[in-house]
Parts: structure tokens; C-alpha cells; sequence
């Protein structure tokens, strides 16, 4: 079956779209734009290294039922420090609030539906699907033409949210193949302060597909950190798109951790949007087997005197591909910008290749931006290095492979989640901790 | 030997004092584009069957294709139609047109001429000169026949040497590749052939000065050469066109062949017609120009100054096929006012223990947009292949844009592929230091420009460098302070 008629006829029995107020509008923008471009093939430059389409070749369950998913299987899945933290539940991409705890004050989590029509609409109708404008491809359609069960999340002007919000995107792919979007919309009010960390975790042995995105509109004095760690299943594939504009002078810190599934493709872009803004982005990706990462960043310099900082590092293994595209906007009236940015990627094995485009797009003239990229092998001298002093082979290469990755574990600020990350990249590097 | 020389010298500078005298009707085809276009080119050429063939069926395939849109310049649809596709030199209308040009302009190719007094200075250079897509003379030929160097026109070539054409054209760049290289190998109607048998060191640069003179006309020029095992030649290209108010359009194809331990140099100075201050006028430079390392040991070397063009879409690219074979591209890509530039180079690494270094210096002044596009390409087999890149631009001005594109893709995990790219603009502190010393603004960033890229000029051969780096403070003058 052709699959944009697939998805059509799913689209078409969702609940009609006067029951959804203001979503509604959006929506069918939504659909119109998916129905123009279509799913992305390679012959979109932005897609030319990642072929998404047969994702699209097979059924899925749009709409799974809600929760078979119990505490036991949740708890099995929580990451270190939760019982401080607030934790947000997606199953199958829809927000289920019986298993999400929300502790802090000044946090508001509600459905969408209810946003759009509350005090929050000027906000929900400004910046639900702003990121569209970002991505002209299909994917991002898509989302947004089926957000149903999308969370809005509140963060109070002035409100220090102390114990992170942990977002757990749990797919029961136990009887069939299921497609899950979850779509969330953050808000982080003048002078706040969140963090985020997000996991993906696919139950069962079907396919999951999920196309997720997050938007996150930060105000000024804000600070927001996002934390994006995907160990999942290599029978699972996604695309995740997270949009942040920050619309005041604000702080953002992103890290994104990619260490397993089929495929995944990370949209980072990064809007900022008024003076004295700045923006880190790190990335790590430790590929084995046939696995697939793409990471595409957008930093988009749109007022002067902004500042962003972008460090991916990769390594890939047995017969996977790695491919990376920075792209960095400086706007004609963005002067005084520094822009840095730079991807470093080791080849481990044979079969495995690495595609990288870092690109630079410049209209002002009083900026300093600079890019790099390398790819290469483990240095023979450092090898040899270790191997003099009575160390294996393997020894030292994971010794120099944490060492690598060091870099970007050091950017996780939050202790028990950079010690749990260690200790994934770790094991896969059969590198001892102690 | 400098008579001969400054002969030459006469006919390629005569358009802005003479003008030829030849005949005017006969020469020239009607504009538009059809097959019968295509066969009058080939008759007049007196082009075996073959060669006729092998342009139709370009031009059936160019027929199929569709105009590319992915690069990052902007230019109003071209009419195929309105080009006429054949041009012999003919007499001009205005005998005298250098007097009645802007002064400003005038100036210039005051300049530019002597940079080729410059030329004619120095001897022991064969040049072939290209006017409207017609060779109208190689020097030197005796000289080069007698080590069994073959310099020649292609035309010419296809008569005396047709199993070497024949072997060799559309190999390295196949009538299928794009768009403008479809257009190119159906019309081309002259352009340079040069063939270096084994173990010979060309004892000269060769050189071809391509000129657009005729109104309406685009240029097809093709340009094959071929280093057979263990030769060396450089290889000088220059261009320069009229003052217009129309765009043309500068369609050419260059294929470089490097049989085993040969080498191959090759250094243009790109100066067409930008078009005025407006953005009126000018050429549009969309070559394709590849170069294929055959042999093992064997080195391609592009270098290039490109100043001139409204719009110039090009990107010189070899292919290392051979194992140890070296590739290098050096590049300053300069615009101004509303110059587009979208250029780059491809190194596609397939034999074993390959190398390429690019080093590509864009600035960019006025409202001009300059866009770096480059592709590294480590295939599966090419161990220990290396590559360094540099991308730096310099912008002048804060309404003119700067970009890179680098594709990177490796399918080797003993391949070794660096990139490095930095945009930034004068700073304020190195002006100051000049001026400090007595230096005007102006001298200053010309110095300072000339210093940014010295890397790149450096590769060039003396008789080009001198050139380039007056064009280079011509191109950009009046665009600080």
C-alpha cells in the first residue's frame, strides 16, 4: 500500500477535528504540509544518508491501546534518582498520568487538548509546531498532524525546579508493530530553571517506530539542561526532534547520548533568538552491528551577541554508519556571534562508515565561527603507548575509547545520570571502571 | 621564439584595439539549440561520423535532464535558445569600443594589461588561444611535436589523432554526469587537447587563454589532456570577456587523464566579466572540470584564482583511482558587489594509500555571496587514504555572505580525513598596525588579503602569480572603508 495513503486513512479516523478547538487549525496545516512533501526520501539533502521510508512500508498501530504497561515493567526502566525526580510516562507515545509523578511546585503537566483551550492558548497556539517552519520535510508533518495525547509542561516564572523531570518513552511492541509520536511542548518561564532527561524503551520483539518531538520555548533568565539518552532495542528506530527558541537571553545545555537501536535520527535545532543568548550542544554515539545514528544540528543565530558551543563525538563499530550535520545560521543582523562547533568520529572496524557534513552559513561579517571535523582510527602511538607498560590490547584501546568519550560524559551535570551513562558507555567498552 | 610569443599576444589583445578580420556571416550559427544546431557544428568542424554521434546522444540525454537548483547562487532561468551555439572571431562592430567604456572599467584592463606585458616578459610559455569557442592559434607546436608532445586544438585533434580523442573524451566526465557537461559535449565547438607520452617532462607551461568577444554566444569550450606513465605537465588557463549588459554563459568541460607516476598541474586564473556594480551583466561560469588519477604514484593538481564571473559553479575534483596517488585543489575564490561563487572540489578516494590536502580561501566584499562545496570521499577500499581540508573566509563588509558545505563520507576505518574551516573578517587591530606604519587602509587590507592567501598563490607558476595577486587587489578594490 502506498504508505501516504496509509497514513491518510489513519489520519481520517482520528476523533474529528472539532472536538480539538484550537488544535484543530494546526493539524490540518499539519496534514496539508505531509500530504505536499511526503515522508523524506534521500534525494532530500536534509535525508540524503538516511533512509527512513520503509518505516513507512509496514503496519502500524497508530493508535495502541492505553497502558498494558504495569509499575513492575515501569520500574524495571527508571533511571537513578527518581524518587526525588518527576517522572513524565509516555506508553506508545501518549501521556499516561497514572504512572507519571509530578513532585515539584511551580510544575504544571497537562494534556494539550486542555492547554489549547485554558490560560495557555496564546502560548500553545504561538509555538505548538514553530518548529515546522525549522524542518520542511514530512517527518515533522506528520507529528504534529497526529498530536492527540501531547503534554504541555508549564514551568512557573521564577520557579527553581530542583530534582530533574525524567520523561520515559515506553513502546509495548508485544503484539504488533507500533508507531509512536509522543509531542510535547515545554514552556520554561522567565528567570526558571528545569532539567530534563529523557529514555526511549521498547517492550517486546515487534518494530517500534517512534517519531517523537519536544519543543522547548526558554524566556529570559531562564536555564534550561536536556538530557537525551537512547539505549534502546536495535528493532527499535526513531526520529526525535527537539526545537528550543529561546525567545529571552537564556541558557541552554543539551546533551545527546546515542548508544544503541535499528536507526535514529536526532533533530536538534536551536533558535536564538534574542541577544546575549547561549548554547551548548553535546553529543556522543557508540554504534555497533548495523545500527544507524544521524545527528542533525541547527543553530540558528538570529540576534547579536549570542555564543554556541557544539562538541559530537562518535565511535562506530562492526558494520554501522554514523553521519552528522551541524549546521550553523549567523543572520545578517547577528554581529558580534561566536559560533563553534565540532565533530570528531572514530572508526573501529571495518565495515563501518561515517558521513559528515559540518556546514556553516554566514551573512554577518564581525563574527568568529569555526568548524572542525575528523575522522580517523585509534592512534597507533598512544596504542603502543599503553601496550610498553604491560597493558593488553583491549585494555588500552578501551582505556583510550573512555578516554575519547570522557569529553562529553563530563558535560552531564547531573551525577547519578552521568554515572549511569558511564556506565553503559563502559560495559560497551568493556573498559573497568574501577 | 618572443615575437612568436607577442603575435599571439596581439591576436588575444586585439579585440580591445583591432577586432579580426574574418569572415562574418558564414561563421556563425543562428541561436537556438536543436539537432540541426548540433550538425552544423560537427559539419563545420568536418567531424568524422563518430564524433556527431556521440554529440547527439548528449544532447538527447541533456534533452532528459533537468537544470540543477542545489547549489547556493541565483540567477534568472537561462534560455537555451537564445544562446547562439557557434561563433567564429569576426570583425566588431565598435572598433574603438575601448574608448567608449566606463573609465573605471577601462581602468581595470589597463591594469590587467599589464599583467600581460607581464606574460609576454617571460618566455618559453605555448599558449592556445580560445576566442568564442574557436582556436585561433597554439605556438610552440614544432617545438613540442618534436618530443612527441601533442598540444593542439581539440578540432584539430579529432582530425589527426581521432583514436586518442576518441579513447579518451567523455571518460572521465561521461555525457550523463550533469547538466551543463550534457549541454557541453553536444555544442562544445573547440578547446585545447594535449597529450604527454610516457617519460616526458614537458619542458614549457602550456597555456590557454579562452576569450568571449561575440555578443549572445555562449563559450563550450572541452579541454582533454593526457599524461601518459611518468610525465609531468603544468598547465596554465586564463579567461577574459567584454563588457555586457546580457549575462553569457561559460559552459566548459575540462578531463585531465594521469597514467602511472605522472603528474598533472593545472592552474587557471578565472577572470570573465563579473558584471558591473548593480550585478548587471556578466558571465556564468558553470564548468565542470575532473581529473582522473589512472596510474599508481600519479598527482593531479588543481589551483585556481577565480575573480571574474557573475556566478561561477565549479568544482575541479580528481579522482584517485591509483594506489599512492596524490590529489591536492588550492583555491581563493574572490566576489564582489553581486558576484556569486559556489565552488569546492570533490576528492574521491579509491586506490590504497591515497592522499588529498584542500585548501580553499574564500572572501567575500559588497552584497557577493561565496559558498565553499566540497566532498571527501574515502571508499571501501581505500586504506590509509588521508586528507587534509582548510576552508577559511574572510569577509569584507557586512552584507555579503560566506558558507561552507563540506561532505565528508568514509567507508574506510584506516582512513585518516581532517577539516577544519574558520570564518572571520579583518580585524580591526591588524588595520590599526598598518596604519600605524603609514599604511593606508586600502594597502593595508590588500596586504593583508594578499596574505591570506599566499598559501594558495604560492602554487601557482610565476608567470600566473604575478597576475592573480594584481587581480586579486583589483577585484576588491573600493570595497573597504
Amino acid at each position: 500500500m502506498n504508505n501516504l495513503e496509509y497514513i491518510k486513512e489513519r489520519y481520517n479516523q482520528l476523533p474529528s477535528i472539532n472536538d480539538l478547538n484550537g488544535l484543530g487549525v494546526i493539524r490540518q496545516k499539519a496534514f496539508e504540509a505531509l500530504n505536499k512533501m511526503g515522508i523524506p526520501t534521500t534525494r532530500h539533502e536534509e535525508w540524503k544518508y538516511t533512509r527512513i521510508g520503509s518505516f513507512f512500508n509496514k503496519e502500524y498501530q497508530y493508535q495502541a491501546n492505553q497502558s498494558t504497561v504495569s509499575a513492575n515493567e515501569l520500574s524495571a526502566v527508571r533511571l537513578p534518582g527518581y524518587e526525588q525526580a518527576n517522572e513524565m510516562v509516555y506508553i506508545n507515545g501518549r501521556y499516561s498520568p497514572e504512572l507519571s509523578v509530578i513532585r515539584s511546585k511551580g510544575l504544571t503537566i497537562q494534556p494539550l487538548q486542555e492547554a489549547a483551550r485554558n490560560e495557555y492558548k496564546d502560548i500553545v497556539s504561538k509555538h505548538l509546531g514553530h518548529s515546522s517552519n525549522y524542518l520542511k520535510d514530512g517527518i515533522m508533518a506528520l507529528s504534529t498532524a497526529f498530536v492527540q495525547d501531547g503534554v504541555f509542561v508549564h514551568v512557573k516564572k521564577g520557579q527553581i525546579i530542583e530534582h530533574p523531570i525524567y520523561i520515559y518513552n515506553i513502546t509495548d511492541a508485544r503484539q504488533a508493530n507500533v508507531l509512536a509520536q509522543p509531542r510535547t511542548l515545554v514552556y520554561v518561564g522567565e528567570n526558571a530553571q528545569v532539567k530534563f532527561v529523557e529514555t526511549f524503551n521498547t517492550l517486546g520483539t515487534q518494530e517500534s517506530f517512534t517519531n517523537r518531538v519536544i519543543e522547548i520555548v526558554v524566556e529570559k533568565d531562564a536555564i534550561t539542561e536536556y538530557y537525551k539518552i537512547q539505549t534502546d532495542a536495535s528493532h527499535a528506530s526513531q526520529v526525535a526532534t527537539t526545537h528550543i527558541q529561546q525567545i529571552g537571553k537564556s541558557y541552554t545545555h543539551t546533551v545527546t547520548v546515542s548508544l544503541n537501536a535499528g536507526l535514529v535520527r536526532n533533530n536538534l535545532n536551536i533558535v536564538l533568538d534574542e541577544q546575549y543568548c547561549e548554547a551548548h550542544l553535546y553529543g556522543i554515539y557508540l554504534q555497533q552491528g548495523q545500527s544507524h545514528i544521524d545527528n542533525h544540528t541547527v543553530v540558528d543565530h538570529a540576534k547579536p551577541h549570542c555564543e554556541s558551543n557544539e562538541l559530537y563525538k562518535g565511535m562506530l563499530d562492526d558494520q554501522s554508519t554514523g553521519v552528522f550535520n551541524g549546521k550553523i545560521f549567523v543572520r545578517q543582523d547577528a554581529q558580534k556571534t561566536n559560533a563553534y562547533q565540532s565533530n570528531k568520529n572514530i572508526l573501529l572496524a571495518e565495515g563501518a562508515s561515517v558521513n559528515t557534513k559540518p556546514q556553516l552559513e554566514i551573512f554577518a561579517d564581525d563574527v568568529k565561527c569555526s568548524h572542525g571535523c575528523t575522522i580517523g582510527r585509534l592512534d597507533d602511538e598512544s596504542l603502543f603507548y599503553l601496550r610498553s607498560r604491560g597493558i593488553s590490547e583491549s585494555t588500552a584501546r578501551s582505556l583510550l575509547l573512555h578516554g575519547f568519550a570522557v569529553d562529553i560524559l563530563e558535560q552531564i551535570k547531573l551525577a547519578p545520570i552521568r554515572e549511569y551513562v558511564d556506565k553503559l558507555i563502559s560495559e560497551r567498552l568493556e573498559f573497568d571502571l574501577a | 621564439m618572443n615575437n612568436e610569443l607577442s603575435a599571439i599576444e596581439k591576436t588575444v589583445l586585439s579585440d580591445y584595439k583591432y577586432g579580426f578580420v574574418t569572415e562574418i556571416e558564414a561563421d556563425e550559427a543562428p541561436p537556438g539549440l536543436n539537432e540541426d544546431t548540433i550538425r552544423f557544428i560537427s559539419a563545420k568542424k568536418n567531424e568524422p561520423e563518430w564524433m556527431l554521434e556521440w554529440r547527439l546522444k548528449a544532447y538527447n540525454h541533456w534533452l532528459k535532464m533537468q537544470e540543477p537548483s542545489w547549489a547556493n547562487i541565483k540567477y534568472d532561468a537561462i534560455n537555451y535558445q537564445d544562446i547562439k551555439y557557434y561563433s567564429a572571431p569576426k570583425q566588431k562592430k565598435k572598433v574603438n569600443s575601448l574608448d567608449e567604456i566606463d573609465p573605471e572599467l577601462r581602468k581595470t584592463f589597463e591594469k590587467l594589461g599589464i599583467s600581460l606585458d607581464e606574460q609576454k616578459r617571460l618566455s618559453g610559455v605555448a599558449i592556445d588561444a580560445v576566442i568564442d569557442s574557436v582556436s585561433i592559434g597554439t605556438t610552440f607546436k614544432e617545438q613540442l611535436a618534436e618530443l612527441g608532445i601533442i598540444f593542439c586544438s581539440i578540432s584539430e585533434a579529432i582530425q589527426e589523432h581521432p583514436e586518442l580523442v576518441k579513447k579518451y573524451i567523455g571518460s572521465v566526465v561521461p555525457i550523463t554526469d550533469n547538466y551543463f557537461s550534457a549541454l557541453n559535449s553536444a555544442v562544445f565547438s573547440d578547446g585545447s587537447f594535449c597529450y604527454i607520452p610516457k617519460g616526458v617532462r614537458c619542458p614549457m607551461e602550456l597555456s590557454t587563454y579562452f576569450r568571449i568577444n561575440a555578443e549572445g554566444t555562449g563559450q563550450f569550450e572541452r579541454t582533454l589532456l593526457i599524461a601518459d606513465e611518468g610525465s609531468y605537465v603544468s598547465y596554465l588557463e586564463g579567461c577574459t570577456a567584454p563588457i555586457r549588459d546580457e549575462n553569457q554563459l561559460h559552459a566548459a568541460v575540462v578531463e585531465l587523464i594521469a597514467m602511472e607516476n605522472a603528474e598533472i598541474k593545472y592552474s587557471t586564473v578565472q577572470n570573465w566579466y563579473p558584471g558591473d556594480k548593480d550585478g548587471v551583466g556578466g558571465i556564468y561560469n558553470f564548468v565542470t572540470k575532473r581529473g582522473i588519477c589512472q596510474g599508481a604514484h600519479s598527482k593531479i593538481s588543481w589551483t585556481q584564482v577565480e575573480t571574474g564571473s557573475s556566478i561561477t559553479w565549479k568544482y575541479p575534483s580528481v579522482i584517485l583511482k591509483g594506489d599512492h596517488s596524490v590529489g591536492e585543489f588550492y583555491s581563493v575564490a574572490v566576489t564582489n558587489n553581486h558576484q556569486q561563487a559556489d565552488t569546492g572540489t570533490k576528492m574521491m578516494h579509491l586506490g590504497k594509500n591515497t592522499r588529498s590536502r584542500i585548501v580553499s580561501k574564500g572572501i567575500s566584499a559588497g552584497v557577493s555571496n561565496n559558498s565553499y562545496r566540497g566532498l571527501v570521499h574515502v571508499g571501501k577500499n581505500a586504506a590509509n587514504a588521508r586528507n587534509f581540508s582548510q576552508c577559511d573566509s574572510l569577509l569584507l563588509g557586512d552584507k555579503c555572505g560566506a558558507h561552507t558545505f563540506p561532505y565528508i563520507e568514509v567507508k574506510n576505518n584506516t582512513a585518516v580525513v581532517e577539516h577544519e574551516a574558520t570564518t572571520s573578517k579583518i580585524g580591526e587591530d591588524q588595520i590599526f598596525y598598518c596604519n600605524q606604519r603609514g599604511i593606508d587602509t586600502e594597502t593595508a587590507v590588500a596586504l593583508i588579503i594578499n596574505g591570506f592567501a599566499k598559501e594558495v598563490m604560492n602554487q601557482l607558476p610565476m608567470e600566473f602569480a604575478v597576475e592573480a595577486q594584481k587581480l586579486l587587489a583589483i577585484s576588491l578594490e573600493g570595497s573597504v572603508g
